[in-house]
């Protein structure tokens, strides 16, 4: 099984990988310009706004991009975009990730790093 | 008032691809005499300095003292392998405000030596504020460009064949450079046939791990004049950065969009006009976006482009990377931007290769992308022209 490497976690990220641990996906919205972001920031990128607030997203979108590394036990690196949001860098992983095509609907499904931490990854279906 | 203008008066590849007996600030060293030896110029002529993050230690402090240089200006703007080309715009800057006048750029490392590869992850710095949303994910360098050429592939119908014809042109011309990693001209079917490192990447879509650098001299005309060399002048330069736009991800095309018209612009030329052209190739699918950015075709016609030899030099409309480029020659220490000018510049000389040199070549582009074309990366586009 490969090593997922854990999170640098630091203050603008507390919250987000708070919520990680509880399975939540998070995604920063800001109240200013209406629009979601990621990676997360504490300013908004969209029009430099501090009144970002993390929102509960229901995990669910499209694979935008991926890329298969063969011998990679079980995921496919990937770009999802969430339906109402962002598009996060990440994987694809269980059954049916090395038949991936652009466009498939996939759901978030975290998943433990090397110290326990829950990353966001995302299954088909 | 007429503008000052500025040329590159030395420019010099090492010929080492694997230098286990030599550390990264002798290369450095290494190709600074080099590239002066080749503009018959001195170290006391040298009053300006750039590198970039490869530069050992801290950059121009550690490689200023080391080579004993005096100077007025320096520049270690980092921007990955694009950064060569961003520091020759930025030392004409700096000659035309009279801040320098004979300006050194240096290029060296030694990943192969020290075993690096293309499949593990780099530059694991914990103040880098995208890296706990990705590092855990296992993105690497081809995987990344890999997911490039995926969505292309979706977007425009572009084939791994045509893709592998960027690395057919590539090798066709590699067979005529002594000093290439991979001298074999090599067919579609056999890129098709190479492994996958990343699908839909093979091995043969990637370019080579190398040892090795480069440098060049940029200088005032007047300086450039007073040598024995032919006089190649900038005409033109455009720099730019692109990343995941806030999380609106589109990786369709590159930073190219924005630095290839600021240099076609200041050179007041177009893209048609172009006799020769260096494309950075760390990946195949790396040239055929920059291809299209850069307007050497429409937007999702590069695989037409790009297939039956059209950049293969006396065969296609765009002879481009003579020298055999990374996918064959060299690549070194990751950041191809340097070998780029460095071909250029030989073109415009008429010293590349009889076999590869296009004739009477008096325009060149030369461009590079630095960084990861998937999620953040820099672009420099350089224009040149051979001037009487």
């Amino acid at each position: 099984m490969r090593k997922i490497p854990s999170p640098f976690v630091n203050p603008e990220t507390q919250a987000f990988w708070d919520a990680a641990r509880q399975h939540r996906l998070m995604v920063p919205f800001c109240e200013d310009c209406g629009r979601t972001h990621w990676y997360p920031r504490a300013i908004c990128p969209h029009c430099m706004s501090s009144k970002v607030e993390l929102k509960p997203n229901a995990g669910t979108g499209r694979v935008y991009s991926f890329s298969i590394v063969p011998g990679a036990d079980g995921y496919a690196m990937a770009y999802v975009q969430l339906d109402d949001g962002p598009t996060l860098l990440t994987n694809v992983i269980g059954e049916g990730h090395a038949t991936l095509k652009i466009g498939q609907a996939v759901r978030v499904q975290f998943t433990p790093s090397e110290d326990g931490t829950p990353v966001p990854m995302f299954v088909v279906g | 008032m007429t503008v000052t203008q500025a040329c590159i008066v030395g420019a010099y590849e090492h010929p080492t691809r694997k230098a286990t007996d030599k550390s990264v600030a002798q290369l450095h060293a290494e190709v600074a005499k080099g590239a002066l030896d080749d503009a018959g110029l001195s170290k006391a002529d040298i009053d300006g300095y750039f590198c970039a993050g490869d530069a050992p230690g801290t950059g121009p402090l550690s490689m200023v003292d080391y080579l004993n240089l005096k100077v007025r200006y320096v520049d270690s703007t980092d921007i990955g392998g694009s950064s060569y080309l961003a520091h020759v715009g930025h030392a004409v800057q700096a000659i035309r405000a009279g801040k320098c006048s004979v300006a050194l750029v240096t290029l060296a490392g030694r990943p192969r030596s020290e075993g690096q590869t293309a499949v593990g992850p780099r530059f694991l710095n914990p103040t880098q504020p995208d890296l706990a949303f990705e590092y855990p994910f296992g993105p690497t360098v081809v995987n990344m460009y890999a997911m490039c050429a995926t969505r292309h592939m979706h977007e425009y119908g572009t084939t791994a064949e045509q893709l592998a014809w960027i690395k057919v042109a590539a090798s066709q011309h590699a067979q005529y450079n002594p000093h290439a990693m991979l001298p074999q001209a090599v067919t579609v079917e056999q890129v098709l046939e190479s492994p996958y490192v990343a699908a839909p990447l093979h091995r043969m879509d990637c370019c080579v791990i190398s040892d090795g650098g480069g440098a060049v001299i940029v200088a005032h005309e007047e300086i450039a004049r007073s040598l024995k060399r032919p006089v190649v002048r900038v005409i033109g330069h455009g720099e730019a950065i692109k990343g995941q736009l806030g999380g609106e991800v589109d990786l369709t095309y590159s930073a190219a969009v924005y630095s290839g018209p600021a240099a076609f612009a200041e050179a007041g030329i177009k893209p048609a006009d172009v006799k020769y052209a260096s494309i950075y190739d760390s990946f195949t699918i790396t040239v055929l976006m920059q291809l299209e950015d850069l307007g050497f075709c429409p937007k999702g016609q590069g695989g037409r482009f790009v297939a039956d030899g059209n950049l293969i030099s006396g065969v296609g409309k765009l002879p481009f990377n003579t020298d055999g480029g990374g996918l064959c020659n060299n690549h070194p220490t990751n950041r191809g931007g340097m070998t780029k000018i460095i071909e250029a510049v030989r073109q415009l000389r008429g010293e590349a290769h009889p076999k590869v040199q296009v004739p009477n070549c008096d325009l060149a582009l030369a461009h590079g992308t630095g960084g990861n074309l998937a999620s953040r990366h820099g672009s420099a586009t350089l224009v040149l022209e051979r001037r009487s």
